[in-house]
């Protein structure tokens, strides 16, 4: 594949987290009921036997290189860069992989853990939809059923993907209850799982939850960082001065900021959703304006009001759209091993547009947050210095929620 | 000092089972809550499991979640429920109270603020659904401290070492959860509640209370033959929510008592 030698104090990492329970400092673990106990214990053992298998890693890799087009390629964002008028921009096209995000990696992985478990159905949360079409498509791939929780305000502002799900043969259950988006339709498949944990598999699409999900996702997402670490040294001859990407729940910051965790030259930047702005309360930042608890069966930041309830958040990206964040992200936040910004939806829009004009890329609005923090940060950076984004996502899915910004109708 | 442990002790020397009704604090009105309190004591309730409402109870079913919806609206927040608990406790100064809930309401209060002001008002126990025992090690101790029990959670599906866990952090009873799924669903696996109970009893050296589908007199009657104790939630706030403000409280005390009456005559037919 092109993979280059790297040097060996860099490919040996002090950083070897989580511990055992899952914690990630003080963050992470497994806060659940005790009726989820023993299906979280089997799915650590069922893992822990997996992950280091050369045939599971074998049927991982070429699943995504034969099905999702692995390596995803890295561009050279030249007309982009020369509009920011400072370091050079290069864009990690995950919104190339089959399904247009980088959801689908990790979406194969736990397929294939269930397979091995021998769970014939699969569940899954969604928000946008993004990974609900992910594990539609693999449950369809492997022959799988497939019900995907989606709450209700979800379902009708997202309704092409909802129809794509039923494409796929996936039955699409809206949820009705707390405030009906992500949060509720993950509280919601949380209780399916409880109630048919012998047959069925949940897919959870972000590196939050209880142990060991942060750790497996993470795990499976982690090929985006892999490949950008042997892509750049081919592109520029050395590793670029920062990554960036946006963090909802953070799946795709994770993914391609863990193999860069032991280069200290490479400054890691996650991207929050800032809404109408931070003062504004309405936003989904919660490692920028939130503070730590217990959400999901982990500890993490999240955003809560002063009696602990947890809080609706706002976007222009329903996939930004979630009041946590995966706990290892809260431990680099604490750690200052990665730094978190927030970008508002005008500037995340403006980035949207100016990427369509100046590279014919249309993006993701989740990964539009990315590119909008690049084009600030490059500004203030000399030509020859490089930045990496995480182009996590297309754009397809947000055409309504651009256009209706944009005053039109179809 | 938890008045639990002598509560559950002196009906075990009268060869009666415990009766722990569950409402949650704030629904359909905070100010329903201790009137509620008074007349579950006056139905037959031994104990109370009080709910703490939060945002996204996960491990519950669609009634209780209506339920924390309900006291949401109007804001409810867990010094509200303790407050309440001080209320309750100027007339009755012997029934058991034990706090039920989620962790993160409680982290935000902050465990030790939490613990004080819990001790102060007469609460005798705590529930955090979420907190499995690893996670809850400090937690824990704080609460023990204060002479306050903690409560813990186990499955059909808890192993012996889980089962050993508990049994050392745990306190006043264990609260066994009669079957796979969230509160409110399903039927109850009686012959293999029955054969896991005194299991669970003997390792753990606590009364076992059995909750999780817990419907009418007869189920309760059933549960009563093989516990310590039988909780019942989601049946008594389907009441509360079908009822209006005239007739909740006599119907709640109706469907308590008849509870109540189901599982002695079990006992004197015993």
């Amino acid at each position: 594949m092109g993979k280059q030698d790297l040097p060996a104090e860099v490919s040996a990492s002090a950083y070897n987290l989580p511990d055992a329970l899952g914690h990630f400092g003080p963050y992470g673990g497994t806060f659940v009921a005790e009726t989820l106990i023993a299906a979280l214990d089997e799915l650590r053992d069922t893992y822990d036997a997996l992950k280091d298998d050369p045939a599971f890693r074998a049927e991982f890799e070429y699943e995504l290189k034969h099905y999702v087009g692995r390596p995803s390629p890295i561009f050279h964002a030249r007309r982009l860069s020369e509009h920011a008028g400072g370091a050079q921009i290069y864009l990690k096209r995950e919104d190339l992989n089959h399904t247009g995000a980088h959801k689908i990696n990790n979406v194969i992985g736990q397929a294939m853990v269930a397979k091995h478990m021998g769970k014939p159905r699969v569940i899954a949360e969604t928000g946008a939809g993004q990974h609900g079409v992910a594990t539609a498509t693999i449950a369809a791939r492997l022959g799988m059923d497939c019900v995907v929780y989606m709450g209700s305000e979800d379902v009708k502002r997202q309704a092409a993907n909802v129809y794509r799900m039923k494409l796929l043969g996936a039955t699409v259950v809206p949820v009705e209850c707390g405030s009906r988006t992500l949060k509720d339709a993950l509280n919601e498949a949380m209780r399916d799982w409880v109630t048919n944990v012998a047959d069925t598999f949940y897919i959870i699409g972000t590196v939050a939850g209880p142990h060991p999900y942060p750790m497996m996702v993470r795990d499976f997402q982690s090929v985006i960082g892999e490949e950008c670490k042997w892509q750049m040294p081919e592109m520029i001859d050395r590793q670029p001065d920062a990554v960036i990407a946006c963090v909802g729940g953070g799946s795709n910051a994770m993914g391609i900021f863990y193999p860069y965790i032991p280069y200290p030259n490479v400054r890691l930047i996650g991207v929050e959703a800032a809404g109408r702005g931070l003062a504004s309360g309405m936003h989904s930042a919660s490692l920028c304006a939130g503070r730590p608890g217990v959400l999901h069966g982990n500890r993490t930041y999240l955003l809560q009001d002063e009696n602990g309830q947890i809080i609706e958040t706002h976007s222009v990206s329903a996939g930004l759209d979630y009041p946590g964040v995966g706990p290892e992200h809260a431990w680099l936040k604490d750690t200052g091993r990665a730094e978190y910004v927030a970008i508002d939806d005008e500037e995340a829009l403006a980035a949207f547009h100016r990427l369509c004009r100046t590279e014919g890329i249309i993006p993701a609005l989740e990964s539009s947050h990315a590119i909008a923090y690049a084009l600030k940060m490059a500004a203030d950076m000399p030509k020859d210095a490089a930045l990496l984004v995480n182009l996590s996502g297309r754009g397809d899915k947000d055409m309504h929620t651009v256009a209706e910004k944009s005053g039109i109708q179809f | 000092m938890s008045r639990i442990s002598p509560t559950l002790s002196a009906l075990e020397s009268e060869g009666r089972k415990a009766l722990i009704p569950f409402i949650t604090a704030g629904d359909p009105d905070l100010t329903d809550t201790v009137p509620l309190m008074h007349v579950l004591v006056e139905a037959g309730a031994d104990i109370i499991e009080l709910g703490v409402p939060f945002s996204d109870p996960m491990a519950d079913g669609p009634t209780i979640q209506r339920a924390s919806e309900r006291a949401l609206l109007k804001k409810v927040s867990l010094r509200q429920v303790i407050a309440s608990v001080a209320d309750f406790r100027k007339t009755n100064t012997t029934t058991p109270v034990v706090l039920m809930g989620y962790a993160n309401p409680i982290e935000a209060m902050g465990v030790d603020a939490f613990v004080a002001a819990a001790a102060a008002a007469g609460v005798d126990g705590a529930l955090v659904v979420d907190y499995p025992p690893e996670e809850s090690v400090d937690f824990a101790k704080a609460v023990r401290a204060a002479g306050l029990d903690v409560i813990f959670l186990l499955a059909p599906t808890s192993t012996d070492h889980r089962i050993k866990a508990v049994g050392e952090i745990g306190s006043g009873y264990i609260y066994y959860v009669s079957l796979k799924g969230v509160t409110g669903a399903g039927n109850i696996d009686l012959p293999e509640v029955a054969r896991r109970i005194p299991l669970i009893r003997e390792a753990v050296g606590l009364p076992v209370g059995v909750g999780f589908g817990v419907r009418d007199g007869a189920s309760a009657r059933a549960l009563a033959a093989v516990a310590d104790a039988v909780v019942i939630g989601s049946r008594i706030i389907e009441e509360i929510e079908n009822s209006g403000p005239d007739d909740m409280l006599a119907r709640v005390k109706a469907l308590l008592g008849g509870i109540r009456q189901a599982m002695d005559s079990a006992e004197v037919a015993a």
